[in-house]
This record gives C-alpha cells, structure tokens and sequence, in this order.
C-alpha cells in the first residue's frame, strides 16, 4: 500500500517535471514569434490599424492585416517601409488605391460610382417606410367605412342560417 | 392585377441582378492603371544580370510585358500560347520574372521554351507591387507612348488573343 502510493506521487511529480518543460517550451515559442513586433511596436502598431482597413485582393474576404498570403506579406512590408520613410496613411492609402484601385479599400469612397452602394440601402429603407405608411392608412380607411347594409335575399339568407343552427 | 405584377416585377429585377452578379468574376479586379503611364523600372536582365533593361527602353514601340513565374501552375497553361505567339514575331514579349529564383526560371524557360524577347528579374515583387499585380500571371499591353492599354489577369487563352488583344495590339500599331 505504502509503495503503491510511493508510485502514484512520484508519477505525478513526472507529469510536474513534464509539465513544468512543455511550460517551458510554449514560452521559448511565443517569445520567438514576438520578436519583429517588438522591433518597433509603435509602428506594428499603425500598420495593423491601417491594414485591417484595406483589402487583400488574393484573398479577398481577409484583410490585408489578417492575411497569411504572401501578397499581403509584400504588401504589409511595402506599407511599413514607407511609414519608416514617414509617409502619412493617406499617402499609403493613395499610394495603394493608384495601383490597385478602390477595390482594396473596405471603406469605398463616395464617388458617382459608389452612389447606389451608398444610398441605396437607406432608399431601401424609406420605400419600406412609405410603402407601409399608405398601406396603413388604406385599410383604416376600409375599416372605418361603413357598414353595408344587407339586401333583401342576404338577409334572409342570413335568418335561414341562423335558424338552422339554433335548432341543431 | 397589379398588385401580383409589382411583387412580380420587384422580383425579376432582383434576380436579375442576381444573375449577374453570379456570373461576374470577383478575381478580376479593374486595373486603374488603365489609360495610365506604364510605372517607370529598370530591372536587370534574367540571362544576363550585368545588363538592365529600362521601361522608357521600349519607348516607341507596343509591346507586352507578361509576368511570370516558375513555381506558377497558371503561367504552364498559357505558356505554349505564348511561345507561339512569338514565333509570329506580331509584338515583342517582354517578361517579368516576380518572385523568383533566378536558376530555377532559366531551367523552366529551357523546359518550356521561351516567348520573351528580354525577362527581367523583380526578385523581390516591388515593380510587381507598382504594376498593380495580384495574381500571377498578368499580362500588360502598352503602346508607343508607354501608356498601359489593356491589363489581362490570369492566363493568356487563344479567345482572349484573338477578341482582344491582338485587335487592339494591330490598331495601336497601325
């Protein structure tokens, strides 16, 4: 009993020891990935404020800051190189939009191209607006119209039904 | 009556737009260089490094430039077009090596032929970056003034050739 115990506590000072080393290890990893960000975080920085704002047209549903390919990787390299060369973003932005259009931009300028994407959601809206507004006063004028008066052979139609289900 | 036919109209306008938008390409991205000076490079020369070629070199005459890679599985596709093309000597075909390994390019053009009356070397993609290529590989025609009339990206197909680019290539000639 005494040595079967002896061996559970030493195994779990193995899985401690074991532990203790892969600890170690996924330290060594993470303080390796995080060296260019400390080169300059300032910058990193700028740069991932500014790329998560520009599209990566290999990829086109990432952003250029959150892109893995190596388009975006020439780009972001391209983009900190000139903020070293301490361009402005709009100089940067300008600098992307003259080569590969406004396709890369998330956030389209409002041109006479761009009218229809702009406005056409709130055009939407107010047409839904409206068409529910003259629907709304169309049927409260039908409701509050009043009644029809029965004719004849509908009333006694009417009676007769009446009748029929009194007596049932 | 109208009230079916408006829902019904609302409807097939928006299926139309539908359509369309489903047979668009979104990889193919307007170039705004279009109309544009072709961006200004001087490159060394893939077979031979100690000489450089300049953009305003091909000041005078249409030309193409097509950008290629060895490790590019589309550039295979159009290559043999390519090759041909050149045999009828219609325009000069200059390519741009992006993102390569000088060895390997020269073993490729070996393999497959080569099209190109002079292949430049951007190693590091940044003429790539001023061009406005995205997706390899990218075709430029540029006309005696050096301006950028036509952009094709992705590979070269013989619909394309004879549509588009060997009309305007004859017209700019002419």
């Amino acid at each position: 009993m005494n040595y079967k115990n002896d061996h559970f506590v030493s195994s779990w000072q193995m899985l401690h020891v074991i532990a203790l080393i892969l600890i170690f290890f996924v330290q060594v990893s993470f303080a390796n990935e995080a060296v260019p960000v400390a080169e300059d975080p300032v910058l990193e920085k700028r740069l991932i404020e500014l790329s998560e704002n520009l599209r990566c047209l290999v990829c086109q549903n990432e952003s250029l800051a959150g892109s893995r390919a190596d388009f975006a990787n020439d780009l972001r390299r391209e983009i900190r190189e000139q903020m070293k060369a301490n361009k402005s973003d709009e100089e940067i932005v300008n600098f992307l939009v003259a080569r590969y259009g406004d396709f890369v931009l998330y956030n389209p300028p409002f041109k006479p191209t761009t009218v229809l994407l702009w406005l056409g959601p709130v055009l939407l809206f107010l047409g839904a607006i409206l068409t529910l507004i003259l629907y709304l006063r169309r049927r409260r004028s039908l409701v509050s119209e009043e009644p029809q008066q029965l004719s004849e052979s509908q009333q006694l139609q009417a009676e007769t039904l009446i009748r029929k289900i009194e007596k049932e | 009556m109208t009230r079916f036919l408006l829902p019904l109209a609302v409807f097939i306008v928006l299926v139309v737009f539908l359509g369309v938008g489903l047979t668009l390409n979104p990889r193919q991205v307007p170039s705004p260089l279009i109309d544009k000076p072709a961006p200004v490079f001087e490159l060394q020369q893939l077979h031979d490094p100690a000489k450089t070629l300049a953009s305003q070199d091909n000041m005078g005459k249409v030309w193409m430039l097509n950008v290629w890679a060895s490790w590019c599985v589309a550039c295979r596709d159009e290559h043999p077009l390519l090759v041909q093309l050149a045999k009828f000597g219609i325009v000069p075909i200059y390519g741009l090596n992006y993102k390569d390994e000088r060895s390997t390019a020269i073993q490729w053009l070996k393999q497959y032929g080569d099209p190109y009356t002079v292949s430049i070397i951007d190693a590091d993609g940044k003429v790539g970056i001023d061009y406005g290529v995205y997706g390899v590989p990218e075709t430029y025609v540029i006309d005696k003034k050096g301006i950028i009339r036509y952009k094709h990206i992705g590979p070269v197909t013989v619909k394309s050739l004879e549509d588009k680019i060997l009309p305007l290539i004859k017209e700019l000639q002419g």
